[in-house]
């Protein structure tokens, strides 16, 4: 947990794209912000634009995204790309949802710092995130 | 023997025999957290059995809808099914149809879902993925390519949107000879539950809700065969909801539709029987076999004695069911066989009237055929081979399902008043009361998975043993492509003068509450008008929507 001298974690959770499977998101945002951290959700139906846009905005250390559409290949990548273009790359980028194996690799080669698929759970997250943030 | 002596026999049972040992460490309680006790007896039943238990085919149902159920005819077994663009889910229903499947489901893409067109900006990357692409008339055709519509009853999952769709296959059918009135099916078009819980639309809540009016009463006079909306918990299970908040969100959002419905003017027997439900099939076999049950007894009672139906049929609840998405694992995949079996199979005994079983691979991606083809034939060996649809409700009597029933039942009245002191199912939907008592409920089944008092085979519990690498569906990025230009091609040849003009009627019809859109809309599909131009049309009126999350 946070100890009050430490400032605490800022984790944007979004819902890119037109997917509308908010359950895992919700659930996920609930436990961090249980956890201590700081949680903003962004609800859904986000475009890439407007997820990196409450990132910057919110000064987030982390952005959680929740994808079960099957349009991650899209949507993440060009997430990545916005981040690195407004010079906010050291934001870890953490992913969940439907998300075949072969391109959970795919993904962290590009950046995404863990991928969270069906079965993880909660602690698992908030372990993650506090660390790669603390790190 | 008396109640009372019941009673004392039952507790001398639990004194003297049932305590000689100790009881094993689990919870004792269905999924949604019901207790369930060790025994249940005749003193369980309900006080008046003949009333509440009653005979299959008459009032309240709870033993079935029909008088002969499965003895006169079998489920109709109806796989959810669509991916890519409409020439590859043409291929996949033939497949089914091919395969022993006696109805089609159409799953659509998100872009078609939300209303968009395939070249929308905002349906890059989500084109086929969830289902298939559908922006045109000239799509819908392709679709049902060499499948006789007067023939075969089709479903749709369609929602916000589900107006424009209905146009695009009534035209369609239109197109080959077939009349409305010869076009059998169902299209979702249940809105409240998307703001409740799928969470796709178009508009705001109440123009939505017009829309649901105007397709209930435009298909009460010109499609006797089809039901124009399927009342769904379904997706509010999914979400996260208990059995008792499907089921009773479920039938209040179905009871609104019929308090709307009547407030315009039309005549309950009119249009009520065409009214159809679809229910989640979970893993907690009694719960979901009572919930059922619950369900018809409910329904037939306030549409009877509530809303003073005459007819039969509009006491009459019928559904169809598909097993738990949610209840599936991405760790051992083939452990969602037995899964899907055993939540058919409370399906079959709650006496659903179609069904849809997930494939083995439903955690990972859309179905591959191989996977659907173990799906459909869970239902034909349940059909053929284990006995259960020789007799009728063979678990009425059962002192425990009907226990259950009753309690299902009591806990939907509970929420039907917290509902109506609310102002009523839109205003409770407005507030969010819905949407969060599912993040709740969600929260705390997730929090019993990781606290280990709730075991999931493969996931904390048996979690030995490697998977076996499982193929998955893939869509191919190229079929996106391919869409945008098929529907550039419908834009590119038809009269764009005529497209520009019914659009316009449309915009100024959709300003008058008491004008029923759907004659426009057919028009719209007729002109070959595609669904993003027809709903940005209609936004230009209704607005849009955005959701104040609540978690």
């Amino acid at each position: 947990m946070a100890t009050s001298t430490e400032k605490k974690i800022r984790v944007v959770v979004a819902k890119p794209g037109l997917d509308g499977h908010d359950r895992g998101a919700k659930i996920i945002a609930r436990a961090l912000r249980d956890a201590g951290m700081e949680v903003i959700y962004t609800g859904l139906h986000q475009t890439p634009e407007q997820i990196v846009e409450t990132v910057i905005q919110e000064d987030a250390d982390a952005v959680g995204l929740s994808i079960l559409s099957g349009a991650h290949m899209t949507l993440v990548p060009r997430v990545l790309q916005l981040l690195k273009e407004q010079g906010a790359d050291d934001v870890i980028v953490t992913l969940g949802g439907t998300i075949p194996s072969d391109d959970v690799k795919e993904l962290k080669d590009l950046g995404v710092a863990e991928v969270f698929t069906p079965g993880a759970s909660t602690q698992q997250a908030v372990d993650f995130i506090r660390g790669a943030v603390r790190a | 023997m008396t109640t009372g002596e019941r009673l004392s026999e039952l507790d001398r049972w639990e004194r003297d025999t049932f305590s000689r040992a100790a009881e094993r460490d689990a919870p004792f309680s269905t999924i949604s957290g019901e207790p369930i006790k060790p025994l249940y007896t005749e003193a369980d039943l309900p006080a008046d059995p003949d009333a509440a238990i009653g005979f299959p085919g008459e009032f309240p149902y709870t033993r079935g809808v029909y008088g002969s159920m499965y003895r006169g005819r079998l489920w109709t077994m109806r796989q959810f099914a669509g991916f890519g663009t409409a020439t590859e889910t043409n291929a996949r229903f033939r497949y089914l149809l091919d395969h022993g499947q006696t109805g089609l489901s159409t799953a659509f893409d998100m872009p078609s879902l939300m209303g968009l067109d395939s070249d929308h900006p905002r349906s890059e990357g989500e084109v086929g993925r969830e289902g298939v692409a559908v922006d045109s008339l000239d799509d819908m055709e392709t679709l049902f390519d060499g499948i006789p519509l007067d023939q075969v009853t089709v479903s749709m999952t369609i929602n916000a949107p589900a107006a424009i769709m209905l146009a695009f296959y009534v035209v369609a059918a239109e197109r080959r000879g077939i009349g409305p009135e010869a076009l059998g099916g169902t299209i979702q078009t249940d809105i409240l539950k998307e703001y409740i819980a799928q969470k796709e639309w178009c508009f705001p809540v109440d123009p939505a809700m017009r829309l649901v009016g105007d397709m209930i009463e435009w298909c009460s006079k010109h499609m006797p065969r089809w039901h124009p909306i399927s009342i769904s918990g379904y997706h509010i299970r999914e979400a996260g909801s208990t059995a008792a908040q499907e089921l009773a969100f479920t039938l209040k959002d179905g009871l609104t539709y019929v308090e709307q419905a009547v407030a315009r003017g039309l005549d309950v027997d009119d249009f009520a029987p065409r009214l159809s439900f679809f229910f989640n099939a979970h893993i907690d076999f009694f719960e979901e076999i009572a919930k059922y049950r619950a369900a018809r007894r409910i329904w037939a009672r306030e549409l009877r004695d509530t809303f003073g139906a005459r007819k039969p049929e509009s006491w009459r609840m019928r559904f169809h069911t598909q097993t738990a998405g949610v209840s599936l694992t991405a760790q051992q995949p083939l452990n969602n066989i037995v899964r899907t079996a055993i939540e058919a199979l409370a399906g079959v005994l709650g006496g659903t009237q179609s069904l849809h079983t997930n494939s083995f691979d439903e955690a990972l991606a859309l179905p591959t055929e191989q996977a659907v083809r173990v799906a459909l034939r869970t239902q034909q060996i349940i059909a053929e081979e284990t006995g259960v649809a020789n007799s009728i409700d063979p678990l009425g009597g059962s002192y425990l399902v009907e226990a259950l029933t009753d309690r299902m039942e009591e806990q939907a009245y509970e929420y039907f008043e917290k509902i109506d002191q609310l102002g009523g199912m839109v205003e409770a939907v407005k507030r969010g009361f819905p949407q969060r008592e599912i993040a709740d409920a969600a929260f705390r089944y997730q929090q019993e998975v990781e606290a280990g008092e709730r075991r999931v085979v493969g996931v904390n519990a048996y979690t030995e043993g490697d998977d076996l690498a499982t193929p998955i569906l893939r869509i191919d990025p190229e079929l996106e492509v391919e869409q945008i230009r098929r529907v550039e091609a419908v834009r590119g040849r038809r009269d764009a003068d005529a497209v520009a003009r019914v659009l316009e009627q449309l915009v100024e019809a959709a300003h008058d509450d008491g004008e029923n859109l759907m004659p426009l809309l057919l028009e719209a599909a007729r002109v070959e008008a595609t669904e993003g131009e027809i709903v940005n049309a209609l936004q230009t009126v209704f607005g849009s929507y955005s959701e104040a999350p609540v978690f």
